[in-house]
């Protein structure tokens, strides 16, 4: 395994600078995740790092060796698609086998056998490496895709959205699964996609990408809870944090330059109306089973806050709204610390 | 507006039972979803009501008129297919008039009812713009505003919002619901995802292979499951299951789980002995030092709001949803203990929920 080094990387398609002078360093044995909406520049950062594409700027180091300039069979680097594209008519073993009996590996056989042996394992699809590529399900066939990818054992794993094609619920179990196999082997990953719950739940850094811009990198912690800009405030957490122009809530002391003032749902707490309580008015509760979502219209604009699954409102409720934790954001969307008081 | 009754409804295809004998009744003005896997019946259910599809058997009333056999044009339904079907050539207040024109009503009425129905979709602004030019909310508004200047009696949606991202179809089902709540028209939807289900939904019909498994309101149906395969499609991650061997005795508050005993809801029924499986939501459990069941922390997923940790507990792989503040590193031993007033007890062979305290507080606040 081995590390990953951008240095002032840039990239333009014609009029569209679809990554801008990005500098980005991933450890050996991170997990990496890119977050950013579809053109973010997420895909181009990928195949700037397979070698798939040239950067107009900057430079690319794998594990301590420049490999700007090489072509990608030289870097020794794995992608996985979004797109599993499996060989129809070979059997599972026949498609994980596949990479290691190409010109450029050339393994032996029985060398084949325990590594093919090894990750189908891994991957929970032993019992299936003899069927044919098209006996199995959606989420077989991207474990055989990513079976692919492991079975080289290369200096880093590349993942363009592998899980999107999946329904939600053999999503959720390959998160898991994904994550633990990374832990275990110890590899480098970075992986980009444009859902929240991905990133979150498996990166042990979040890079949240927008229009080629890196705006914040850290732990899925750090970026959910001390986001740098509303941008990024808005980007993790579901439902998404309230924002509240400075001017509507008074009662609040606020440090100076605030413009808007983020309150997270968990953050924004229902009590008695009256006092220095955000004066609501309960406009419909969503009962999702584990929690209850409420919005709630204030000064015409609606917020909407978390309560216990059992709570109930009468129709229109009058309520207070009191904030905890509230983050504050500048004209330019750019973070205030809160000074201490 | 309209109350629907369904009575039972059968359809076969050619030996495959497709919808077999279902019962219920969609309030007047009420917001009901029918949830299932694909091939549960679901659409075929709603094709029938619409006039679609003929039933092999059964009765379909309308506001207490038997519409059984009637054309679809005869019932005053409107049917909302995937949306997003405008005609390219024509502007906001031609596609949304059209089906008026159709049925010939004079112009200067097509024209005041458009302009209702813009208002009541919060497009008054658009109402001269071509169609093409609209952002994807808008076009999907205006194909709405189509079904519903008919005002029809009941709507039926089928998946409507089922070619959407995930971000967008959130907002598009709160102001479908928003919607219902301003025009009050009776609603039946389509879905195969339960979120969409739980968020919009009055009462939910939960079907499989043809089959209402259970009806009611999307809390009900979440606290007390009647299946086991309701359990598992309702709620992300879904429910545990934790299978075991045992008997049940009535007025008993335990059940023994391998050398563990498990506190549950009293129990309501007798039970010989044979395939059990206790049923816990991952809200439900809890991180305990002095728990008997003890497992591996296998996989922890922090969400922001909460978490979810996986906990190896070498029979089952039980989810935790936790708060974002709980520590918890993954390979670290743990115990784990359950909310015992809400634990559901399955028998393993039939999948129904056996009957309990927890079911006899249904419907009772």
């Amino acid at each position: 395994m081995a590390d990953i080094a951008l240095h002032h990387v840039a990239k333009r398609f014609g009029e569209v600078e679809a990554v801008k002078d990005l500098s980005l360093t991933i450890a050996e044995g991170e997990f990496l995740v890119i977050l950013g909406p579809s053109g973010a520049g997420k895909t181009t950062t990928l195949r700037l790092v397979a070698g798939l594409e040239r950067p107009d700027r900057g430079s690319i180091a794998i594990g301590g060796h420049d490999v700007t300039r090489l072509p990608p069979a030289a870097r020794d680097v794995a992608f996985v698609f979004q797109q599993y594209s499996l060989y129809p008519h070979m059997s599972v073993y026949d498609n994980l086998a596949f990479p290691l009996r190409s010109p450029a590996h050339r393994a032996p056989e029985d060398e084949i056998r325990r590594r093919v042996t090894t990750v189908a394992e891994k991957l929970r699809i032993a019992k299936k490496l003899d069927n044919r590529a098209t006996q199995l399900s959606g989420g077989e066939m991207q474990r055989v895709a990513i079976g692919r990818a492991l079975v080289r054992d290369p200096q880093i794993y590349l993942m363009d959205e592998p899980l999107s094609s999946l329904d939600a619920k053999l999503r959720a179990d390959l998160r898991v699964e994904l994550k633990r196999i990374q832990m275990e082997l110890g590899a480098t990953v970075l992986y980009v996609t444009h859902d929240q719950v991905e990133a979150m739940t498996m990166a042990t850094r979040i890079g949240v990408l927008n229009e080629g811009e890196l705006l914040q990198l850290g732990s899925p912690r750090e970026v959910y809870e001390q986001p740098n800009s509303v941008y990024v405030a808005a980007r993790l957490g579901m439902p998404q944090i309230n924002l509240l122009p400075a001017d509507l809530v008074p009662g609040l002391s606020l440090p100076s330059g605030v413009s808007t003032v983020g309150v997270r749902t968990e953050h924004l707490v229902i009590s008695e109306p009256g006092g220095d309580h955000l004066p609501a008015r309960v406009h419909r509760v969503e009962h999702l089973g584990d929690q209850t979502h409420v919005h709630l219209d204030f000064n015409g604009l609606n917020l909407v806050t978390l309560a216990g699954p059992h709570r109930s409102f009468a129709h229109e409720e009058r309520v207070g709204l009191r904030l905890i934790e509230p983050l504050y954001f500048d004209g330019e969307g750019r973070r205030i610390e809160a000074s201490p008081a | 507006m309209a109350e629907i009754r369904v009575e039972r409804l059968h359809k076969a295809f050619q030996g495959f039972v497709a919808v077999q004998d279902s019962n219920f009744v969609i309030e007047d003005r009420s917001f009901f979803v029918m949830l299932g896997p694909s091939g549960c019946g679901k659409t075929t259910t709603l094709r029938m009501i619409a006039g679609l599809e003929l039933p092999t058997d059964g009765r379909i009333l309308l506001d207490g008129e038997d519409v059984t056999f009637k054309r679809a044009a005869e019932r005053d339904i409107a049917f909302v297919f995937q949306l997003f079907a405008l005609y390219p050539h024509m502007n906001v207040a031609q596609n949304i008039g059209f089906p008026l024109k159709c049925e010939g009503v004079a112009r200067a009425e097509v024209r005041q009812r458009v302009e209702e129905t813009a208002r009541l979709l919060r497009i008054e602004a658009l109402l001269d713009r071509k169609v093409s030019k609209l952002s994807g909310g808008d076009r999907q508004r205006v194909a709405l505003g189509r079904a519903i200047i008919r005002r029809p009696k009941a709507f039926m949606m089928d998946e409507p919002l089922g070619a959407l991202d995930a971000e967008f179809r959130r907002l598009m089902c709160e102001e479908l619901r928003d919607l219902h709540d301003r025009i009050g028209a009776t609603t039946v939807y389509v879905t195969h995802d339960q979120l969409e289900a739980m968020s919009m939904a009055d009462r939910i019909a939960v079907m499989n292979h043809g089959v209402v498994e259970q009806i009611g309101e999307p809390q009900e149906i979440y606290d007390r499951p009647a299946t086991m395969f309701v359990a598992d499609f309702i709620g992300s991650p879904p429910m545990n299951f934790l299978p075991f061997e045992g008997s049940l005795r009535r007025g008993e508050r335990s059940v023994g789980y391998y050398d563990a005993r498990i506190e549950v809801p009293e129990i309501h029924e007798d039970f010989s002995g044979g395939a059990l499986t206790l049923g816990v939501r991952p809200e439900h459990v809890a991180l305990s030092d002095s728990a008997s069941i003890r497992g591996r922390v296998f996989a922890v997923e922090y969400l922001g709001t909460n978490q979810i940790v996986t906990i190896d507990i070498d029979r089952a792989k039980l989810k935790a949803r936790l708060p974002a503040r709980t520590a918890a590193r993954v390979g670290e031993t743990v115990g784990v203990s359950f909310r015992a007033p809400k634990v559901v007890i399955f028998n393993a062979t039939t999948g129904r929920a056996t009957r309990s305290a927890l079911f006899e507080g249904a419907n009772r606040g």
